[in-house]
């Protein structure tokens, strides 16, 4: 054969005109159908802020208002439940804000042909999970769609809480030089889960993190004001949420790899099943931007608290690249950690 | 982690690149096949450490991204098929066909999971004995001799409701395609640690000494890159051309002969198309005629669907080494891991969505350590 082998390549796919489960995945395509479906009707400042919570000013007092729709397979797994996590997820929303959790409000769409006494488990857990943080579930409804409209059980929480007099947290607050604290080890929610889902077959002892973190939140206002955003990396990981802050305060962040807390077993499992831990859901972690001159208290109050024993600081925030989260490996060399287009898909070999 | 740590030790690494760049004294280019060992190398950012002496060139040896336009396209119209349950590897699922892919067939009601073993499907298939199974195969030597296995315990236990749509491709083939190239830059391969595990390495003894090309057979951590590429380098400079086993903790000379077997009693060699690189005699397997009941193309009528491959992306010139992505006029703009336009942008293996994912700051950010 002679001259250059000649390739060619497919013509791109056409704009999707349906629902994918990637648009559920917390990258770049929910971000896109906000975007492009929601935000253009929807026109409200605070909405656009796009903060995990909306504070609202009434009467002198600064409430944070959220809402979040929980729809896990299993419904019970190891660590935790739908209930308990319909709870904790939204306490999270609040806590990233700063907010005192205050009241909740619990919706719950049922197929036809669950069972009463799978209900019943997932309200005690809720009902054990509100008490234990305290807030009041005050408010609820229920629905039932025919079987094969729903998968058993879906369940929306609304929270409501105080902002405290004084904090102020936000994305648009996070300057070049501040620090990035991460509270524990990242994956154990997403790779608990899987490793219970039909079809994959390997066994761990590796528990959900879901947990509650208004606490730990509460105990780094109480040594510095000086922290200017949070995130609670559930769906898309801990990239997702450092991305996230990089557009939006229009900074960049250098993480360190050898300084994430990973735990040996959802390294192993993400190794066999070829995903990335930095991609990996959360339900009980925090990463906080805090100010140069108050990440070491921040921080040694973290690890006092039970919830943060494990923080660690992974990185900084910089002005040399703008939207970028960039991450330093042990070899010293840099890659970008980027928004998956996606969800994240397991590898052929 | 044990049985990895070690492999990704940073003062091992550096004491290989000091050696590295002691024994270079002129420019080599180098290629990696396999899109796991793309994959390290970009990851890492293994390039940045060897020295600019070195040229690393991403092979074809992503499964996912060389799988034909037409086989994508067989499996949306059989996934389309109501009662179906197609099952597939993941990273399949967003490997654009003509006009759609499988995620959007799922979206519109189509049956199609994610497995990890062809004998997540077998399971599906005798659980559901009513509805018909078909598993994706997709993949080099190192995925036939499971989906091999998979065909031929249907067959004994006389499943007839599950079938495979086969589209195995092969290593030697490729290399040799590009080594006939009169474009070739290629001055060393690292032979793809996996497929040799199954396959050996006597293949490439053969076209060592036929073109005169160093191999060394490679794994995919860093610290066996790394040494592969001091293995290359060294055969380079004092002229040699031989097949060097680095991977030794996985591969022998003869590789795995009961997987071999189990693969040639269930497969043949056929002719295959690569995607972005075309028909290449003798590159892949077809189910043999004693498992055609279990053949899905023939099961479901598929055999005669062609896509004719429009030419659009410089994928052709990225595989043999004659461009970065990075050079593309849409890499990173109109060609994204969202929106592939060609096959390297598939899978994350591939070299274009490797370097979009890790690497496209390199040029114009220019934040290296």
């Amino acid at each position: 054969m002679s001259g250059p082998v000649q390739f060619t390549c497919p013509v791109p796919l056409a704009v999707k005109d349906r629902i994918v489960l990637g648009h559920g995945s917390g990258g770049k395509l929910s971000a896109e159908l906000l975007r492009d479906v929601f935000l253009p009707f929807f026109r409200s400042p605070i909405l656009n802020r796009l903060d995990d919570q909306a504070v609202l000013e009434i009467n002198g007092a600064r409430l944070a208002f959220t809402t979040d729709s929980f729809v896990v397979k299993p419904l019970f797994f190891r660590g935790g439940d739908i209930g308990s996590l319909a709870v904790h997820g939204t306490v999270n929303d609040l806590a990233m804000g700063g907010a005192t959790p205050l009241y909740l409000s619990a919706g719950f769409i049922l197929e036809e042909g669950l069972e009463i006494e799978t209900l019943r488990r997932a309200a005690e857990s809720m009902g054990r999970a509100a008490d234990a943080i305290p807030i009041e579930i005050v408010t609820g409804d229920t629905k039932v769609v025919e079987k094969g409209s729903g998968d058993g059980l879906f369940v929306n929480t609304t929270g409501i809480g105080l902002v405290p007099e004084g904090v102020r947290l936000s994305p648009s607050l996070v300057r070049p030089g501040d620090r990035v604290l991460l509270s524990g080890p990242i994956g154990d929610h997403g790779i608990a889960i899987l490793a219970e889902r039909e079809g994959i077959q390997f066994s761990t002892d590796l528990a959900s993190d879901c947990a509650p973190l208004h606490g730990l939140v509460a105990a780094m206002l109480a040594v510095s004001f000086d922290i200017r955003a949070m995130r609670d990396p559930t769906r898309g990981g801990l990239s997702s949420a450092l991305n996230e802050i990089a557009s939006r305060a229009g900074v960049g962040i250098t993480i360190e790899e050898s300084a994430i807390p990973v735990r040996e077993e959802v390294r192993g499992a993400c190794e066999m099943l070829g995903l990335d831990p930095l991609y990996v859901a959360n339900e009980g972690k925090l990463v906080a931007f805090v100010a140069p001159h108050a990440a070491e208290a921040v921080l040694a109050a973290m690890r006092r608290h039970p919830l943060g024993s494990d923080a660690a600081l992974i990185g900084a925030v910089t002005d040399t690249h703008p939207g970028l989260v960039l991450l330093r490996t042990p070899f010293g060399t840099t890659r970008i950690v980027d928004m998956l287009p996606g969800d994240q898909l397991p590898r052929i070999c | 982690m044990k049985y990895l740590d070690e492999y990704r030790d940073p003062a091992l690494a550096h004491r290989l690149v000091a050696e590295i760049r002691r024994s270079v004294t002129r420019p080599w280019v180098l290629m990696e096949i396999c899109g796991g060992q793309t994959h390290t190398l970009v990851k890492y950012g293994i390039e940045e450490l060897v020295g600019p002496r070195i040229e690393l060139v991403h092979g074809p040896g992503c499964p996912v991204c060389v799988t034909a336009l037409e086989i994508v396209d067989k499996a949306i119209v059989i996934a389309s098929i109501p009662d179906v349950i197609f099952v597939s590897y993941g990273d399949m699922l967003r490997v654009p066909g003509s006009h759609s892919d499988l995620f959007q067939i799922k979206a519109a009601g189509g049956d199609v999971r994610i497995a990890y073993s062809p004998m997540d499907a077998l399971r599906l298939a005798r659980q559901n004995p009513q509805r018909p199974v078909i598993f994706f195969a997709v993949g080099f030597e190192t995925t036939a001799p499971a989906n091999a296995t998979a065909v031929w315990q249907a067959k004994r236990e006389g499943l007839r409701n599950f079938s495979m749509l086969v589209s195995h491709v092969l290593v030697p083939p490729a290399i040799r395609l590009l080594l006939d190239s009169s474009a070739n830059r290629v001055q060393g391969f690292i032979a793809p640690g996996h497929v040799c595990t199954v396959m050996g390495y006597e293949e490439y003894e053969e076209l060592a000494a036929r073109y005169k090309v160093p191999f060394v057979v490679g794994g995919f951590e860093p610290l066996d890159l790394l040494e592969a590429i001091l293995l290359l380098v060294r055969q380079l400079e004092e002229g040699r051309a031989q097949v060097e086993n680095q991977y030794v903790r996985s591969v022998s000379r003869s590789g795995n002969e009961a997987a071999r077997r189990r693969m040639m009693e269930v497969f043949e060699v056929v002719d295959r198309n690569w995607r972005g690189i075309g028909p290449i005699a003798q590159s892949g397997y077809r189910l043999r005629p004693e498992y055609a009941a279990f053949d899905a193309e023939r099961v479901f009528g598929v055999e005669a669907i062609s896509a004719p491959e429009p030419p659009e992306c410089i994928s052709a010139l990225v595989l043999q080494g004659l461009k970065k992505p990075v050079d593309c006029p849409v890499f990173g703009t109109r060609c994204t891991p969202s929106t592939p336009m060609g096959a390297p942008m598939v899978s994350s293996e591939g070299a274009c969505a490797a370097y979009y994912r890790y690497r496209r700051h390199a040029t114009p950010v220019g934040a290296q350590a």
